[in-house]
């Protein structure tokens, strides 16, 4: 299909030997936010860093825009205090103007009073705020997000959510996110992608997600408790 | 005491700029925790040195050539054995320094280890300007770009930073500063003049650029100070200028504290 921002066919990854990934197909639209769903160690990260060409793999993968986005999870970012980086300097990494930069700090809440702090003195909230606010800056077409709540208390979830939500309404933007959070799907997916090595289900999430796909995606005991308001 | 001529002069420039492009490279070093890579390559070039004493040939040109062997053989040792750094480094450092011991007479020995710039000839004083300013204007290229590697290297890829292409552009930046430092500290102190004025605009620094160009200005003081003291007191120009580097730290490590408490 032509509307297609990402088509996938028979992806399979392996890393040193063993299998990760095996035959995934599925593909995106243009304006879609799909939600990768699945146990720990089902490929979720794997998949997404294979999506941005960052490891090799058999199969297809097909992109209609470069114009891509990531946020890792952040055990793949390093905090540290060994040199000093404020917020000015992380966004000078990217080739941005000071108009952009005050403009996304407002957009995700943060004073752009902060821009000569030291990043890593911020708050685990405020440096996810940060990192979503960096990933957006220069207007990406498609934003992939790897499980950007992990280690933020549940206040601070939905905000993250929502926030992204905000954005994903307000711009031109397809949106990949990796969790493990399932009411994540009814609230703000227009898409749903099971994977545990395999694609378990994918589609709507009224349609794809049913108890007997989240049994076999989650082995037993998975609660299910489906939202009543549509998704958007 | 030496006198105060042209020789004298000819050394602080040649320390001044190996002290600014080696202090400015170990601010980008310590960010990858790679500092201490500079204690194996410096101890490497001491068979070059030898060599150069031996055969009358410039120091920076023996060190140069052995320095890139010992990247080869960092990299590919690396690479086949899964020998961590350190090991390698417990290799390298008694073999080149046997090797020096070897070859080399007591008195060349000394200036091997900690560096002579009493007599500095043009050839040395016109290949340190190039290759200082150079690698400068290499590694300010870079710089970013390497910083953000060390947060994250899928960011980075991305942002479609060729890391491979930047990993070799640093390494090679950073063979060409332990060979010119050679000079000025020998093959002993290298990691030092990379990593002290480094850590210390650490300690003072608010901002990226300004623990960049603080690293730059720490080195050309320590460089300075040192050859100064040098003159005046006569111990060798090398320990002199790592000892005030030192103080340096020392003193940046107290004012941090200070406005820390």
């Amino acid at each position: 299909m032509s509307d297609n921002i990402l088509t996938v066919k028979n992806l399979t990854v392996k890393l040193s030997g063993e299998e990760i990934i095996k035959d995934l197909s599925f593909s995106v639209k243009k304006r879609d936010s799909l939600v990768i769903l699945g146990p720990n160690g089902a490929g979720k990260t794997t998949l997404l860093r294979t999506l941005l060409g960052l490891i090799p793999y058999q199969g297809r993968v097909e992109w209609s825009t470069k114009d891509l986005s990531y946020l890792p999870p952040k055990e793949l970012v390093r905090r540290s205090s060994i040199f000093p980086l404020t917020v000015e300097d992380f966004f000078n990494f990217k080739k941005v103007t000071n108009k952009q930069i005050t403009d996304i700090l407002e957009a995700v809440g943060l004073p752009s009073k902060i821009l000569p702090k030291g990043a890593y003195t911020l708050s685990t909230g405020q440096f996810q705020r940060l990192i979503i606010a960096w990933a957006l800056v220069d207007n990406p077409k498609v934003l992939l997000f790897d499980e950007p709540t992990s280690g933020i208390d549940v206040g601070g979830q939905e905000t993250i959510y929502s926030l992204l939500h905000k954005f994903w309404k307000e711009r031109d933007l397809t949106i990949l996110l990796v969790t493990h959070e399932l009411s994540v799907v009814w609230e703000h997916a227009s898409n749903v992608l099971c994977l545990n090595k395999r694609g378990v289900c994918f589609g709507s999430p009224n349609i794809a997600l049913t108890p007997e796909k989240l049994k076999e995606l989650y082995g037993v005991g998975v609660k299910f408790h489906k939202h009543s308001h549509d998704t958007y | 005491m030496i006198p105060i001529n042209s020789q004298f002069i000819l050394a602080l420039v040649v320390a001044g700029f190996v002290g600014a492009v080696a202090g400015y490279l170990g601010t980008l070093m310590l960010t990858k925790r790679m500092t201490l890579v500079g204690g194996p390559l410096g101890h490497l070039t001491l068979p070059g040195i030898a060599l150069a004493l031996l055969y009358g040939f410039d120091v920076f040109l023996g060190a140069l050539l052995f320095v890139f062997i010992g990247i080869l053989f960092i990299w590919y040792f690396g690479k086949k054995t899964k020998l961590p750094m350190e090991t390698l480094t417990a290799i390298i450092f008694p073999f080149s320094m046997a090797t020096a011991f070897l070859f080399l007479p007591e008195e060349e020995m000394t200036q091997a280890l900690i560096g002579d710039i009493s007599q500095i000839t043009p050839f040395a004083v016109v290949t340190t300007i190039i290759i200082s300013i150079t690698t400068f204007i290499v590694i300010r290229k870079i710089y970013d770009k390497m910083v953000l590697v060390g947060i994250s290297e899928d960011l980075a890829k991305v942002e479609g930073i060729d890391i491979n292409k930047y990993n070799l552009i640093y390494l090679i930046s950073i063979a060409f500063v332990v060979a010119i430092s050679v000079r000025v500290v020998g093959g002993l102190m290298t990691v030092a003049i990379m990593a002290i004025p480094a850590s210390t605009s650490r300690n003072l620094s608010k901002n990226l650029s300004q623990y960049a160009y603080g690293g730059l200005f720490f080195g050309v003081l320590a460089s300075i100070l040192g050859i100064l003291v040098f003159r005046f007191v006569n111990i060798p120009a090398g320990p002199a200028i790592i000892i005030v580097s030192v103080i340096f730290f020392l003193i940046s490590f107290v004012l941090r504290n200070i406005k820390n408490a």
